[in-house]
């Protein structure tokens, strides 16, 4: 099992969810975010204080998925996500040692 | 036969004794409705400069976490003030006293009303032969002391004790409010002046600026270089923000700004054409030059933003709105169309500076604005009300010899009147920053003014009342 980690624009996140369930995936954890990467932040101006906008409003989604649905799930976000721009966002893949639905106490795959 | 007392504004005391309630006969003035339905509807604009107004547009400016603080420093202090000059306010300022402090006749406003008669007594307007009931006269003059003193809290938010403030404006409204405002607006109305003698009487007894022949016409100096000096005195006494510089201290609700500002000029015509204390021609006047002024102030503030730092924003559209109101406060009747037309394009670009230039040259944490924008903009405006006034650009010009029917109006010229005007700034300058700096400083020798660092971190809303604005 793989915990699949994306930090994406939030306006893709629809595109996003709809290219994961076409995939396979059974499940999202969507959460609102904000961060840096290569992509600057921005400058605000209230008369005469500037403050400098460091940290950019993202879209954190989490899914966890089966090994064989792996590449599928990360090329759906990529080419969902994708805007070719600087700020589209980056995907993170981690061991996913353990998962239990707790419903049924089903563990394993069965439970994603 | 209708029976009432008549008594102008600000007679004698020891006239108003001698002559005692005097039966009117069926040809003496009594106030126009009109008139008194105007007054009424005035004050009620006025109050809704500040209450919620002025609270709307401060309260926008600061972090969330601080706007209920905002909120409650203007709805308390707009109440506060309101019973303070009911008490004595009104009386020492619009009695007769001497040049800077009235008397106490009107303490508790006693004698604006006689339960025995049902009648009520009668005050000055600027036409002769046209009284308005003096009870109305007290609450429009309410809302302003009021709102002047509200003003001042936009210096020194999102730091200052509850209680330092409601003691400040106590000590502030007493010693600066009340005798700026006898000074500058305290007369013995157009009937008491009807010939050489008693206009010499009269004028001895009026207020200090008013025998200059300072023209305000609704509060640039009473009203907005008062609360802006004192606001910035203010402001150094208390010392910056935590954070101040180092975090970011974006407005929370610009929204609420933009609706406080708007608020504001709509009560504004309250205030400017209510000055008029008629429905008459110089109400109209005041009222098309506040909404001409107005307009090009938020032109031209957001035009300068545009040019000089690249985005003309809703922050600097609903400043311009305020510096264009603030600037044409004093020169509202006493302008033209042409004047309306150069003080309102002047003082965006003008306040503009205040705000940024000025401020960064000044150095204090005078967190809203009060001084770039009322004090500056009360400034200018006063200063341009002396030019503006002259009839060769565009004027009413002024009442030179109030003993004539009707007073004969002339103009001293551009260079006397100025002189005179700039007096008045200086004098009105230096009397609230001496005052709002004693009433400081006794605040912060006693109770002490600022809240506890991790209170100010915290917020105020919280820390000191009690309770969140926004519970999401």
């Amino acid at each position: 099992m793989k915990l699949i980690t994306a930090v994406i624009k939030p306006f893709k996140l629809e595109d996003v969810r709809q290219a994961l369930a076409e995939a396979g995936v059974q499940g999202l954890t969507v959460t609102e975010v904000k961060g840096f990467g290569r992509q600057k932040g921005h400058t605000e101006l209230y008369r005469g204080a500037e403050y400098t906008v460091d940290f950019v409003p993202k879209t954190k989604i989490e899914a966890a998925v089966p090994d064989s649905l792996l590449d599928q799930a990360v090329e759906a976000i990529i080419s969902a996500a994708g805007t070719g721009s600087i700020g589209d966002g980056k995907v993170f893949v981690f061991d996913l040692v353990h998962a239990v639905r707790i419903r049924t106490g089903e563990t394993g795959d069965a439970a994603l | 036969m209708k029976i009432s007392i008549f008594k102008p504004l600000s007679l004698l005391v020891g006239l108003v004794a001698m002559l005692g309630p005097m039966l009117a006969f069926a040809d003496d003035p009594v106030p126009n409705k009109g008139d008194t339905a105007w007054m009424l509807t005035s004050t009620a604009l006025v109050l809704l400069m500040s209450v919620p107004a002025l609270g709307l547009f401060y309260g926008g400016l600061v972090r969330s976490k601080n706007m209920l603080s905002v909120l409650m420093q203007v709805f308390v202090g707009f109440s506060l003030i309101t019973v303070l000059w009911c008490v004595y306010g009104y009386s020492f300022a619009f009695t007769a006293g001497n040049p800077f402090f009235g008397g106490t006749d009107r303490l508790f406003l006693n004698g604006v009303f006689d339960a025995a008669t049902g009648a009520f007594a009668l005050g000055a307007t600027f036409s002769k032969a046209t009284p308005m009931y003096e009870i109305v006269f007290v609450a429009f003059q309410a809302t302003f002391a009021a709102i002047t003193c509200c003003l001042i809290l936009g210096s020194i938010v999102e730091r200052i004790k509850f209680s330092a403030v409601l003691v400040f404006l106590v000590i502030w409204f007493t010693f600066s409010y009340i005798p700026v405002a006898h000074m500058v607006w305290f007369w013995a109305g157009p009937d008491a002046y009807t010939d050489a003698a008693s206009a010499d009487a009269n004028n001895a007894m009026a207020g200090y600026l008013w025998q200059l022949g300072a023209l305000d016409f609704a509060g640039g100096t009473v009203v907005h270089i008062n609360a802006g000096v004192a606001g910035l005195v203010g402001a150094f006494i208390l010392g910056k923000r935590v954070g101040l510089g180092k975090e970011s201290m974006p407005p929370h609700s610009l929204v609420m700004t933009m609706i406080g500002a708007s608020l504001l000029w709509f009560g504004w015509f309250g205030f400017n054409a209510g000055s008029a204390l008629e429905a008459n021609g110089s109400a109209s006047l005041a009222f098309m030059n506040t909404y001409l002024a107005t307009a090009c102030a938020v032109l031209t503030w957001s035009l300068a933003e545009w040019v000089f730092k690249g985005k003309p924003s809703m922050l600097g559209a609903a400043s311009g709105a305020v510096a264009g109101l603030v600037a044409i406060t004093p020169a509202a009747g006493n302008v033209g169309i042409p004047g309306a037309f150069v003080i309102g394009l002047l003082v965006g670009p003008l306040c503009l500076w205040g705000c940024t230039g000025l401020k960064k040259l000044i150095g204090a944490d005078d967190s809203l604005d009060v001084f770039g924008v009322h004090a500056l903009g009360g400034i200018f405006g006063a200063l341009a009300t002396g030019i503006f006034n002259s009839p060769d650009l565009g004027g009413p010009g002024l009442v030179t010899d109030w003993t004539m029917n009707p007073p004969t109006v002339g103009y001293p010229g551009i260079g006397a009147q100025l002189w005179i005007q700039a007096q008045a700034v200086g004098i009105v300058f230096v009397w609230t920053a001496v005052v709002a700096f004693i009433a400081f400083y006794i605040v912060k020798l006693t109770i002490g003014l600022r809240v506890p660092e991790e209170q100010e971190r915290e917020g105020l809303d919280i820390s000191s009342h009690g309770e969140r604005a926004y519970t999401n």
